[in-house]
């Protein structure tokens, strides 16, 4: 019986574990990305992030000139320790633990005395962010006083495109979605079957299908780059799932609701908006957010539909730009993949719950 | 007498009639076309205007979002002016219509049109028979991609599945399931492409000798190695640093439609299998697989439409430099760098193609349900 419990408690230990192990790669890479963008341009470029931790590090206590009467071609002694000019180059540390560095040539050096010292408060800054927020131009203070100006990368211009895009693409598709859904499940007409079956036939079928052609209707009537070409892609892409998920949802409501509507007098129309859409609330947030999650994360669609209009550009289309056109400049891209990351994450967890939801009604089915 | 009060009665009615139809006309039309007035002003203004940007984004939602409706209830309302008979037959157009044109304008007939586009030649303007298939399956650059494509499908996609599999077992016997499954899914909703910012700033590479910021190039170092540029290095092996990023993102997927499987796993099955000795590897394998093959085969499939249709990521990362281009990017790069529309037509059927079997299965599906 000992053993038992024992067994179990070594049980509880490796499953636990182990799950927190993993949970723990999984969680290292965004915390890097978050960790990064509070620091500075200098920090990042010199330093691992991880060195916000406290650690021991050396640190300048003091810098002195040359003491005179020093030959820098032979041995010297300096301070306490003694070597020659390339050895005190790279550093030399003392018996009290200090370490002396030649800094500069034999005849314009320094000397710097270098002490380990934990660093326990790491420099963070929001600079990084006001930089990346910023429209046409941003000030910074360096680290000398000076004032300098350089170009914003107008995040919260791209903030407010993606928005734009994001919210009617994923309530429009809904909404015509949700239309359909009760249309198919609901009401008979002619052709009933054969249009749910294209319905289902496009559930699998990749975008990339639509691109060239679309574009070439998006040139001829004059759409490229508007918000309406992008709401109406995504609705598009977007619609197969939308209609399959809402249809099953409403397919299972209880007839009878509908049924005594009807007896008194309600037509479909009003069936639909003050019965169905109340009831299927649930389901139609799931879907919103996923297809929210996806409109917002989406490139490839903005991409070709959007193209390199600067002024429309959205999130991932500037962030993908900066990786292309400045991909060492960390500070900027951690600070701006993690606005872009900001409102998905505000989503997913205040509405984990219908997300988790909507997904499994989706693969139920498949 | 009775005669002619009949007859002003019925004139009278007539003209009552014919002036309530005479307006209810006039409204009908007014009202459509104040509607569409201000809908193409609003398209106008979001186009061209000049206004500040808050102001054009709360504009366009609102003019996004409420046109569609009003396009509804305006449809509606000039419906059921008309006689029942007539409305029956004409709501299920409305419901179901708008759907409808937009599926088949956006999926239905592209598909046609691109396999049209794929018989013809850059330009679009001859046709040239099957060349563009002939050239899909023997250059180079398209047999790395479908290579490429196929390591994705198989390490991708298999990993995903058991890492997916692994923490939904784990999480359903640990105390810190919410907890352990809330970070593991945490990656869903980061786009591909900060995900890509994420996973460059671990591959960062800096040159020997001064400190790595890399996370892995920091790790290597930390062992002795020597810094890797880990997404340029030894083809087609860099491939698989590229791969981690959708594992790390579809995992989450995978975990929480397994949890919900595992968890449908009826109690007593489990407890029966224990007292009869089962190991807790026996449950798994015997048991706990079997009774989720379903949702397994179901996830797989999703995982790997998925994986096929990888774009993002490769383009983030590497551009398909370094022997990393798949079939998307191959395509992207054809149809808009290249304006090879011919050949790019050709790569998008080709990604249909290999979803058939899929689709097909969906439709058999849709036959055996009692509802249709």
């Amino acid at each position: 019986m000992k053993s038992a419990k024992g067994q179990e408690r070594l049980r509880d230990f490796v499953v636990n574990g182990a799950l927190l192990l993993l949970v723990f790669i999984w969680t290292i890479p965004t915390l890097g990305l978050l960790v990064s963008s509070f620091r500075t341009r200098f920090d990042i470029q010199t330093s691992g992030w991880w060195k916000v931790l406290p650690h021991r590090e050396w640190v300048l206590v003091e810098e002195l000139d040359i003491p005179e009467g020093v030959d820098p071609n032979g041995i010297m002694t300096i301070e306490g320790v003694t070597g020659t000019f390339d050895e005190l180059r790279e550093g030399i540390t003392g018996e009290d633990g200090r370490q002396i560095t030649w800094s500069g040539n034999k005849r314009l050096g320094t000397i710097r005395i270098n002490e380990e010292r934990w660093v326990i408060f790491p420099d963070l800054t929001f600079e990084n962010y006001g930089q990346v927020l910023a429209g046409k131009t941003y000030e910074i203070q360096t680290a000398s006083g000076d004032v300098m100006t350089v170009e914003g990368d107008n995040f919260v211009g791209a903030f407010l495109n993606s928005v734009t895009v994001a919210i009617p693409a994923t309530i429009i598709p809904i909404l015509i979605a949700a239309f359909a859904a009760y249309g198919f499940a609901w009401m008979k007409f002619p052709g009933r079957r054969l249009l749910f079956v294209l319905v289902v036939a496009l559930l699998v079928i990749p975008l990339q299908i639509a691109l060239v052609p679309i574009l070439k209707d998006y040139v001829r009537l004059n759409l490229n780059g508007t918000f309406l070409s992008i709401w109406l892609a995504h609705t598009g892409f977007g619609l197969p799932l939308a209609t399959y998920l809402l249809f099953n949802y409403i397919k299972g409501l209880p007839r009878d609701i509908l049924e005594s509507a009807f007896i008194d007098g309600a037509s479909h129309f009003t069936i639909f908006v003050r019965l169905i859409i109340p009831l299927s609330l649930p389901a139609l947030a799931s879907f919103a957010i996923f297809q929210f999650l996806w409109v917002w994360n989406d490139y490839l669609v903005a991409l070709v539909f959007i193209g390199a209009k600067p002024d429309v550009q959205v999130l991932t289309m500037r962030i993908a730009e900066m990786v292309g056109s400045r991909g060492a400049d960390w500070h900027l891209l951690t600070a701006g993949a993690f606005i872009s990351m900001l409102l998905p994450l505000v989503v997913f967890f205040s509405l984990q719950r219908f997300f988790v939801r909507g997904m499994l009604a989706g693969s139920v089915k498949g | 007498m009775a005669e002619a009060t009949q007859s002003k009665f019925t004139l009278k009615s007539l003209l009552e009639w014919f002036t309530t139809t005479i307006g209810q006309i006039v409204v009908a039309l007014l009202v459509p076309s104040i509607t569409v007035f201000i809908m193409i002003k609003g398209f106008i203004f979001l186009r061209d205007g000049a206004a500040p940007k808050y102001i054009i984004a709360l504009v366009a939602i609102i003019w996004g979002v409420g046109g569609v409706a009003l396009i509804y209830f305006i449809t509606n309302w000039l419906i059921e002016k008309l006689p029942p008979k007539w409305i029956s037959k004409l709501q299920p157009f409305l419901f179901v219509g708008p759907a409808v044109v937009i599926l088949s304008w956006y999926m239905a007939i592209p598909t046609v049109r691109t396999f049209i586009l794929s018989l013809k030649d850059r330009t679009g303007a001859n046709f040239v028979g099957f060349e563009n298939y002939v050239a899909v399956f023997s250059q180079r650059i398209m047999t790395i991609a479908f290579r490429n494509n196929l390591l994705w499908i198989i390490f991708g996609a298999t990993l995903s599945i058991a890492f997916g599999l692994l923490v939904a077992v784990l999480a359903d016997r640990s105390r810190f399931e919410k907890f352990a499954k809330s970070l593991i899914f945490l990656p869903m909703a980061i786009s591909f492409v900060g995900a890509g910012v994420i996973w460059n700033f671990i591959y960062e590479v800096k040159e020997a000798g001064s400190a790595q910021i890399g996370l892995l190039n920091a790790i290597w170092t930390g062992l002795g190695g020597q810094p890797q540029a880990w997404t340029a290095m030894l083809q087609p092996w860099n491939n698989l640093f590229l791969i981690i990023i959708v594992i790390w993102l579809q995992t989450g997927y995978a975990m929480v439609i397994f949890s919900a499987a595992i968890k449908g796993i009826p109690g007593e099955l489990l407890e029966a299998a224990r007292v009869d000795g089962a190991t807790e590897v026996q449950v798994f394998f015997r048991i706990m697989i079997p009774y989720i093959m379903g949702t397994i085969i179901t996830v797989s499939t999703t995982v790997v439409i998925f994986t096929l249709k990888i774009f993002d990521v490769v383009m983030v990362m590497t551009g398909g430099q370094f022997g990393t281009h798949v079939i998307a990017t191959q395509f992207y790069r054809q149809a808009f760098t290249n304006q090879n529309k011919g050949y790019a037509s050709a790569i998008a059927i080709v990604l249909v193609i290999c979803v058939i079997p899929v689709m097909i299965y969906n439709l058999r599906q849709l036959s055996d349900e009692e509802a249709f």
